[in-house]
């Protein structure tokens, strides 16, 4: 779709563009361009030569077993906090969706997480489960349970999707919610007359309807997984105790800042920007379907 | 007879489930609203008591009586790991929100002139220089740490308000939203701006601009959340404490040994790391949903 009456002049919307494509030029693809070319390289232990290796970086990567286990790592937290952070908002939009009084007020109570930073919604589930001074915490072990998320890996683990799900539930309960708004009332009452019981007008009539917008957010939820719990995990575990709460983001921050093994960080990263590419594409091509749907 | 006793007692019995389900649906919200609130209501007990009731592990429940104390002394001097240097709160604030600001606004206006060029004019290599902007939504920073921090370094960024936001600036999300929004814009308000003569800058100041003010209101704030929540940036970004953001910044209060953290303060802190994004969501309401909704299509 384009305007049929435009302006004429060629070189006014380059001026108007210069300011974004700069910064898209010297910020993304520059270093963008450099992560490739990097992650063909390799430096000795001193920094003093570089040498060109073509895909060794690669294929060490996939024989460290360290690196496989921060894999596994992502497959385990993303999956759990895309299931925890849509299954809870799904459930609260529901009920937000019924006629009830006050409902705009539960609306409000329910949104504002959205606001609070990843590292933020960690500093705040510390305080709940810190073992010496976190109410959860010290209730857990009142009860009995050995609980120290700083010694345990599973205990980290839970903790990291805890906060992570926690903060993403609001984005998908908004996303759930207009989408049961935007369902036709006729549809809901042709299936009440016809005698269908909620549970079963939800999973027959509602949920179908829901899918496309589900899907959607399956598709933000794993990017978000992905990307955007640096945080989450630098403020709570720093990928410990051991390895157990590494990801791949976090992976690539203390190879890259901490180790200083440029080479690998590097192929880390296109590792991860061929991820982000793939599933921007799954995105788009859906959202295209959307429009049509 | 017995046909209109069976019809009451069927009508009371739906009454009744129907009652029952309303309940259930209040309960159900009731507890979804408390998890979330949970955490922040711990935050905020803790940040009205000393640091030795909470150092302790007594947990109180209800408020204590120094808030007055920590909000004080964690605005004008910091505190937290008792051997770290403190950064007051205020300072890390003020670095907060103009980072928000910059990159809420910056983000605002370059993606208004870049839409604008791309939707009301026709140049070569036009959706070439779309595309390019568009693909930037694949490459976020978290993805190319390293080489991102070389280029700044090169460009002696590093520990500047500059360095902190301008690479944060680009934003393919803004220019589809006002492309998206420009397209809409009937050709027939091109078509009189040309016949009275005014030219595509008078345009966009007499006309774009204000339709596009809701569009606007709508993107900053999501944008100004964006901004004020970054983390991995400024760590990078950032050694300086006079530079130090607030969301950073608290976290680095969290020392390794726990018997030496100022719980309280640090408490007190992530209140007022929290309030302003929470306080922009709630009342700013229709217009954030409004920019959630739109900019995620």
């Amino acid at each position: 779709m384009r305007k049929k009456v435009i302006f004429r002049g060629v070189t006014l919307p380059y001026l108007l563009l210069a300011p974004q494509l700069l910064i898209t030029l010297v910020f993304f693809f520059w270093p963008a361009g450099m992560a490739v070319w990097q992650s063909t390289l390799r430096e000795d232990a001193f920094g003093l030569s570089t040498e060109f290796v073509a895909f060794e970086n690669f294929t060490d990567l996939f024989r460290d077993p360290i690196y496989l286990n921060a894999a596994w790592n992502t497959v385990v937290f993303s999956s759990a906090v895309t299931a925890l952070a849509l299954g809870s908002a799904l459930f609260l939009a529901v009920q937000a969706d019924k006629h009830i009084r006050g409902a705009r007020v539960y609306k409000t109570l329910l949104i504002w997480p959205y606001a609070v930073a990843p590292a933020l919604a960690a500093v705040l589930w510390l305080f709940i489960f810190h073992p010496s001074i976190g109410l959860v915490g010290k209730a857990l072990a009142v009860i009995g349970v050995e609980w120290d998320f700083r010694l345990n890996g599973g205990q980290a683990m839970t903790m990291v999707i805890i906060a992570a799900a926690w903060k993403q539930v609001s984005y998908n309960f908004i996303f759930f919610l207009a989408g049961l708004q935007s369902i036709p009332t006729s549809v809901l009452e042709a299936a009440a007359i016809d005698g269908a019981r909620p549970i079963r007008r939800f999973w027959t009539v509602i949920f179908p309807l829901l899918s496309p917008t589900a899907f959607f957010l399956l598709v933000v939820n794993l990017v978000y997984a992905f990307f955007d719990t640096f945080g989450v995990i630098h403020a709570l575990t720093r990928g410990g105790p051991g390895n157990a709460t590494e990801t791949l983001i976090y992976k690539v921050y203390v190879d890259g800042v901490q180790n200083l093994n440029f080479g690998s960080s590097a192929a880390q990263s296109v590792i991860l920007m061929v991820i982000v590419i793939g599933l921007t594409a799954v995105q788009f091509r859906f959202i295209e379907r959307r429009v049509h749907y | 007879m017995s046909a209109t006793i069976d019809v009451q007692r069927l009508a009371a019995a739906s009454r009744r489930r129907r009652a029952r389900e309303r309940v259930m649906t209040h309960a159900a919200l009731i507890l979804g609203v408390m998890i979330f609130a949970l955490p922040i209501w711990i935050t905020l007990i803790g940040s009205t008591h000393d640091t030795d009731t909470i150092g302790r592990g007594d947990v109180p429940l209800l408020p204590g009586s120094e808030a007055f104390n920590n909000y004080a002394r964690a605005w004008s001097e910091g505190g937290g790991g008792r051997n770290t240097f403190s950064v007051p709160a205020s300072t890390m604030l003020l670095n907060s929100l103009t980072m928000a600001l910059i990159i809420a606004g910056g983000k605002i206006a370059i993606s208004l002139l870049s839409a604008f060029a791309v939707v009301f004019f026709a140049f070569p290599f036009r959706m070439f220089f779309f595309w390019m902007i568009f693909i930037t939504l694949m490459l976020p920073v978290e993805v190319r740490i390293i080489p991102t921090f070389q280029v700044m370094t090169d460009l002696a960024l590093i520990n500047t308000m500059t360095g902190l936001t301008l690479p944060l600036i680009a934003s393919a999300t803004a220019t589809l939203l006002f492309r998206q929004f420009f397209l809409t814009i009937p050709d027939e308000y091109v078509e009189a701006a040309k016949v009275d003569g005014a030219g595509p800058m008078r345009f966009f100041k007499d006309v774009v601009l204000p339709l596009s003010v809701t569009s606007m209101a709508a993107l900053f704030v999501i944008q100004f959340i964006y901004g004020w929540n970054q983390y991995l940036w400024p760590l990078l970004m950032v050694s300086d404490r006079d530079l130090e953001t607030v969301i950073v910044g608290l976290t680095k209060m969290i020392g390794i040994g726990d018997a030496q953290n100022e719980w309280n303060l640090i408490m007190t802190t992530a209140v007022f790391a929290l309030l302003p994004p929470v306080l922009v969501v709630v009342l700013m309401q229709r217009w954030f949903i409004k920019g959630l909704t739109e900019t995620e299509k």
